[in-house]
Parts: C-alpha cells; structure tokens; sequence
C-alpha cells in the first residue's frame, strides 16, 4: 500500500514519518516513533492505556488512524518529566500515593490527568472520577490513583511549582 | 470526492463510531473523506428561533457551549453522558446522529426536541426531520453520495423543563433503557411535551402519544402513569447483557417516569415559544435547492447501509 509522509511534533521533537492510511496513531507512535510510553491495552476505544495529548484534547490514539493527524503536535508521557529529569508533578504523585501497582494503565492515566487539570486545575474528587471515567485500572481500585491526582492538582497551584 | 468514491466512501470526523466497525470487519469503506478539518462543518449558532450545530461540532464542544446551555440544557446533559471524555474529544453530533446506532444518544434526544437534519451531497440539499430519519439499525434516509451537515433545531420555549435520563451498566456503556423529555407549564397546566426513548427498539422512538397524555392538565399520578404506559407499548427491545426485553421495558417506564418528575422540578413559568421562521432552510449551510424526503422509507439508505452481513 503507498505510503504518506506526515508530520508529527511529538513531544516537541518533529518527525516527518511514512504511514499506511490504515495504520492507526499507536502503532506508528510505537512502532515508528519507537515511543512505547503509550500503551496498547484493549484497542477498541475503552480503556484508556493509549491515551495522549493531542493539540490540548485528551485522545484514545488506537481509535485514531495517524494520517488524521498530520501536522499535530502531541505529547505522550515521554514528554512529562522536566528536560533534566525530575518528574512531573503528577508522575511524583502517583509514586508517592501508590497510584500504581502494575503501571500498564499509567500512562494513559497521567496523560489523562495532565489535560484535566490544565481544564480544571481545582477539581473535586467527584470531577476527578468522571474525569478519568475513559481510563480503566485493573489493580488499583482506583482509590489512590485519585488521591495521586487530588495531591497533584495541589501541588500545581502553588506558584514555585509553575510548570 | 464522497459522489465519486460510490457506496464505498464514507466521510469521516471523529471515527469513533467508524474505525471501531473496521476493526470488527462490520464495515469496510474503500474511501475515507476526513470532513473534521472543513471549519465550516463545526459550530454553534444561537439564534432567537432556532439552534443550528455544526454536524463536525464535537459532544466536548456542545458541553462546552453556555450560549447553547443556556438555550437547551438537555444538549449538555444529553453529551455528558456519552462514553467518556476522550471519546467526547473526538465524537461529533453528525456521526452520532448519522450513522443509525440505536445505541447513540443524540438521535432520540433530537426527536424529542424536533430537530432537522440538512443532508447535503453534489447535487443540492435537501432537510429530514430527525422524526423520519431512522429506519432500522443503521439504516436512515441518507443516500449514497450524501451527509448530515448540520442540525437545526427549534430553539425550546424559555422556562421549559427538560432532563433526559439514562440507565447504563456503567459509566461509558449504552443504555440499558433511556429517555429524553421536555415539558413547557404554563400556570401549572402542560402548554406542551415531546418524549423519546434510546436503546430501546432498532431506531429511536419518539413516545408521542405518550407525550399526548400529559398535554392540557396539570401533571398528576393519573397522566404520567398514563404516560408511562404509553412509552412502554411502543418499545420493542432485545434481550442482550443489559437485560431481558420484558426489563428493559419497564426500564424505559422508569425512565420516562423520573425524566418526567426531573423536567417538572426545573421547568418555570413557560414562556411563549419563539416563532419559527417561515421555512428553517435559512439559516441552514449553503443555498442549494431544498426538497422533501419522498423516500418513504422503501429504499433503505444510511450510513452503514453497505454494512456487511
């Protein structure tokens, strides 16, 4: 099948990068871009395991094919940590709330979280859970995956910790 | 380009109704058209009579809208909950509405508020009302060749009550059994009510003779159980992991039942409802000569009317 070149900006990096029509935005940030972060859980829309930014919206990036996104600039958790290496804010959290077991979810979690609290920096712990309603966790009980993105969103609205 | 791909081309804006069907080999479209970057697909527009959406505006977009909010609440409502919200990120109305899914939201919901669908392909537009639309599952009037561009929609009397309730599994899933009802009181009496019901047949059902019996007393037990009853005749559900089809009819009563109660406790003093223009095809997209869907139904279109079987 021909082949189109895209452009990705991927965590501030630009890939020009050849795609099938059919191949879907997970498998070319996985396979091409060789960014694993992104998981590949359920593949049909319900899990969340394989969620990224893209141009400020949370997406499921195996219910995308990547020619649909020519010219976007996506982040992935790859992208999360500060360039000399310290966690994120919601990365440290979720390490120091337990808001993990397995971590296959993690990902998607925290990119999840990130775009939740960029729209509502303040939430609830009711918003929280409808917030992250896409992202399914088989380990946690998602007890403290909450509280990692309640102490999180805390940390982030102090000044000094301005991202 | 979607006239020359035949009935194998399909646009496609969120393709989170579409690419899932690929996956499952349920549909298999020789030619997409991404429609998601034309701007003029996407859009809220308020107006003193009518609401008209964009058919690319995304359930994010509608739930973020407070002009639109303000107009039509049920909308919001309506939006939040469908799936979750990555998939309201991608989601747009014209898909929802567009491709039959008896399982969708939108489509009973823009029944019950008489909504008009613009369908367009290369040789005009023309308008189907959203009452006439639906044929089987994923069966509609569209036509090879032709899409959903835009929805109009009658703008709600102010002071209307409104609430559409859904019974789900979980957060995410279909409903089991849901229902969208508007009311307009007027010194307590029912001036006006539209109810219709998701999931709860192949097509979504507009309840009108259930709506009839609220018309022109007071809300009372007597009328609304009268109601009920009516809503739960017209349904014809499947048995599947949401419940037998004998549950999943009461469970449509019961929805009709608290959406009735939920509209009652937020409808105020009805205002006079705003005069329609003349013909709707105003402030529809584009200038193309408009004409009536004769179809009748015979000829089975839509947008998965080349699905597999």
């Amino acid at each position: 099948m021909a082949k189109k070149l895209i452009t990705l900006t991927v965590n501030g990096e630009k890939h020009e990068v050849a795609v099938e029509d059919r191949d879907l935005l997970i498998h070319v940030l996985r396979e091409k871009l060789r960014l694993t972060g992104a998981h590949i859980g359920c593949e049909t829309t319900h899990c969340g395991a394989c969620t990224v930014d893209i141009d400020g919206k949370s997406i499921k990036s195996c219910t995308r094919f990547a020619v649909q996104h020519d010219g976007a600039s996506i982040t992935t958790i790859e992208g999360m940590a500060h360039p000399d290496g310290a966690l994120h804010a919601l990365q440290e959290a979720f390490r120091q709330e337990h808001g993990l077991q397995c971590g296959f979810c993690t990902p998607g979690m925290i990119m999840r979280a990130h775009r939740l609290l960029q729209e509502n920096p303040n939430p609830t712990e009711e918003e929280v859970r409808y917030g992250i309603a896409g992202n399914l966790c088989r380990c946690t009980g998602y007890q403290n995956i909450v509280k990692a993105i309640l102490v999180a969103a805390e940390k982030l609205r102090q000044p000094e910790a301005a991202e | 380009m979607l006239a020359a791909g035949g009935e194998d081309a399909r646009p496609i804006a969120g393709g989170h109704s579409l690419i899932p069907m690929m996956k499952l080999r349920m549909a298999a479209p020789t030619t997409l058209i991404d429609i998601a970057s034309l701007d003029e697909l996407a859009g809220i527009a308020v107006g003193p009579a009518q609401i008209v959406i964009g058919a690319a505006t995304t359930q994010h977009d509608m739930i973020s809208s407070e002009d639109l909010f303000a107009a039509c609440p049920i909308i919001r409502e309506t939006a939040e909950m469908i799936a979750d919200p990555q998939v309201r990120y991608c989601g747009t109305l014209g898909g929802n509405v567009g491709n039959g899914d008896p399982g969708n939201d939108m489509p009973a919901l823009m029944q019950c508020l008489g909504a008009i669908y613009v369908c367009e392909s290369a040789s005009g537009s023309r308008e189907v009302s959203a009452r006439d639309f639906y044929q089987a599952a994923y069966f509609t009037a569209l036509q090879p060749g032709e899409m959903i561009t835009s929805v109009c929609i009658p703008r709600p009397a102010q002071g209307h009550g409104y609430a559409y309730c859904k019974l789900k599994r979980k957060i995410g899933d279909y409903a089991t059994a849901a229902a969208a009802v508007t009311l307009e009181l007027v010194g307590g009496s029912v001036r006006d009510a539209s109810i219709a019901l998701t999931n709860v047949a192949d097509t979504p059902l507009l309840a009108a003779e259930a709506a009839q019996q609220l018309i022109g007393a007071p809300l009372s037990e007597a009328t609304i159980t009268a109601a009920v009853a009516r809503a739960e005749a017209i349904t014809a559900p499947s048995a599947d992991g949401r419940g037998s089809a004998e549950y999943r009819t009461k469970m449509a009563g019961v929805m009709v039942r608290r959406a009735i109660a939920l509209a009652q406790s937020r409808a105020g003093e009805a205002q006079p409802k705003p005069a329609m223009p003349s013909s709707s095809s105003g402030a529809a997209a584009g200038s193309a000569p408009t004409q009536t869907n004769d179809d009748g139904g015979k000829g089975k279109g839509g947008f998965f009317g080349w699905l597999k079987s």
